[in-house]
């Protein structure tokens, strides 16, 4: 399980943990998340700006 | 063919350049920065202190990297002297350029109060990577930190510092937090969360004057009140950085003015970022940033495309107490509503026709976002 970081905003993302307030199960790898999901603290898509490995 | 030029290396520029490179892997682009052009997320600076990261640890991208990764030529480290828009070049410390196409991303300046006192210049900004590496030296030795300003980078701040373990005192001329982004009600939310991690509100008042003493600064404010701290950080607000375009000719008013194409009063120059005022409004968020990254791509491209903001909610990253909210633009008129309360309140901003237009949610409610906008795309609740 890794942790991903929004390369705009600093938002962190946990696999672990995923975001069940957004619908995302906890142990999702965010290579699964879909390409129209967006950070939930900046909003920008998974699509436009790859998340960080930390 | 002269490249686009694009002066600035924050969010803004980088957007643009990014997304023009979706489009287009070969046109020429030169990007002219003043300082490294190293790319970092300009957001964390407010939040990065409780995760114990410097300023080395918030650099994304080194600017070489980015250069190459995203093929233009680099011009770090140089400041342009003047913009010659009848010959469409500029005068820079690294020599003449010419451009095809202008765009300016140059950001904002943190807004400095005049005070008086012997250490009256001593406050702090925070508005880039080295600003943060100046402030963490400066907080090495400091026990206590005043923070001037109680708006959004203020209290972000404020949750930070408190929580790395810092006395904070905020000073504010208003009469609650954030008061330029939220109704009173809401704003009040903030207080006592933070007040519980160590975070003292002084609001009503101003810092007149900042002396040394021989135990850290004293702060002098108005109605007598005197506080003593080790640092003094500023954050009252930024102003767009309208000079070279105000210089050249261009029409600025707060910043630079652009249509919804994002152009200026010269059909090669365009602006985007905080130091744009785009249809009337400066945005100084990352999502409007965002948005305009990729709508002026296209023009850039030449396919006129009409810039057309979607809700574009910000949030505050205060973790003792979260809000995000829909701003609305100021002098909207309508009323705030409160729609519940528990730990935190929810509230919701209804126009003349009783539509719902903006919202804030803090504590419990802040993760409601997601909800509400889709509230918001219907008008109602």
């Amino acid at each position: 399980m890794k942790v991903w970081q929004c390369v705009v905003c600093g938002f962190i993302y946990n696999e672990q943990e995923g975001l069940p307030g957004e619908g995302i199960k906890p142990g999702t790898a965010w290579a699964d998340i879909p390409d129209s999901w967006a950070c939930p603290d900046c909003g920008v898509a998974k699509s436009d700006f790859e998340m960080v490995e930390i | 063919m002269n490249p686009i030029i694009v002066l600035g290396s924050g969010l803004a520029g980088y957007t643009v350049i990014r997304e023009l490179r979706k489009l287009d892997s070969e046109l020429p682009i030169t990007l002219v920065s003043r300082d490294s052009g190293d790319f970092y997320s300009k957001p964390t600076l407010s939040n990065a202190f409780a995760q114990k990261k410097d300023a080395a640890g918030l650099l994304q991208t080194a600017a070489a990297g980015m250069a190459q990764q995203l093929n233009f030529e680099l011009l770090a480290n140089t400041e342009v002297h003047s913009l010659q828009r009848s010959e469409k070049k500029l005068l820079t410390t690294n020599g003449v350029l010419e451009y095809h196409k202008l765009v300016l991303a140059l950001g904002a300046d943190p807004i400095r109060i005049p005070m008086q006192g012997n250490a009256a210049t001593s406050a702090l900004s925070v508005n880039d990577l080295s600003d943060y590496a100046q402030l963490r030296v400066a907080l090495a030795q400091a026990k206590s930190v005043a923070i001037m300003g109680a708006g959004l980078i203020g209290c972000e701040f404020a949750n930070d510092l408190a929580l790395a373990g810092y006395q904070v005192s905020i000073i504010d001329p208003g009469s609650y937090p954030l008061a330029s982004l939220m109704p009173e009600q809401a704003g009040r939310q903030l207080l006592e969360p933070l007040a519980k991690i160590g975070v003292t509100w002084h609001f009503g008042a101003a810092v007149q004057a900042i002396d040394t003493t021989p135990s850290g600064y004293a702060l002098s404010l108005t109605g007598g009140t005197t506080l003593k701290a080790d640092v003094v950080l500023s954050a009252v607000g930024l102003r767009p950085r309208i000079q070279l375009a105000r210089e050249a000719g261009l029409t600025v008013n707060r910043g630079i003015v652009v249509n919804n194409q994002l152009c200026s009063s010269d059909e090669s120059i365009f602006a985007l970022g905080d130091c744009a005022e785009i249809e009337g409004a400066v945005r100084p968020f990352v999502l409007p940033i965002m948005h305009a990254g990729k709508t002026l791509a296209r023009i850039l491209r030449g396919e006129p495309t009409p810039l057309n903001f979607p809700s574009m909610p910000v949030v505050v990253k205060t973790p003792a107490h979260p809000v995000a909210l829909l701003p609305v633009s100021q002098g909207a008129s309508g009323s705030w509503q409160v729609l519940e309360t528990g730990l935190g309140i929810k509230m919701g901003f209804f126009n003349e026709q009783q539509k719902l237009t903006g919202f804030v949610l803090t504590g419990q409610y802040s993760s409601e976002r997601n909800d509400m906008l889709k509230k918001i795309a219907t008008g109602t609740l």
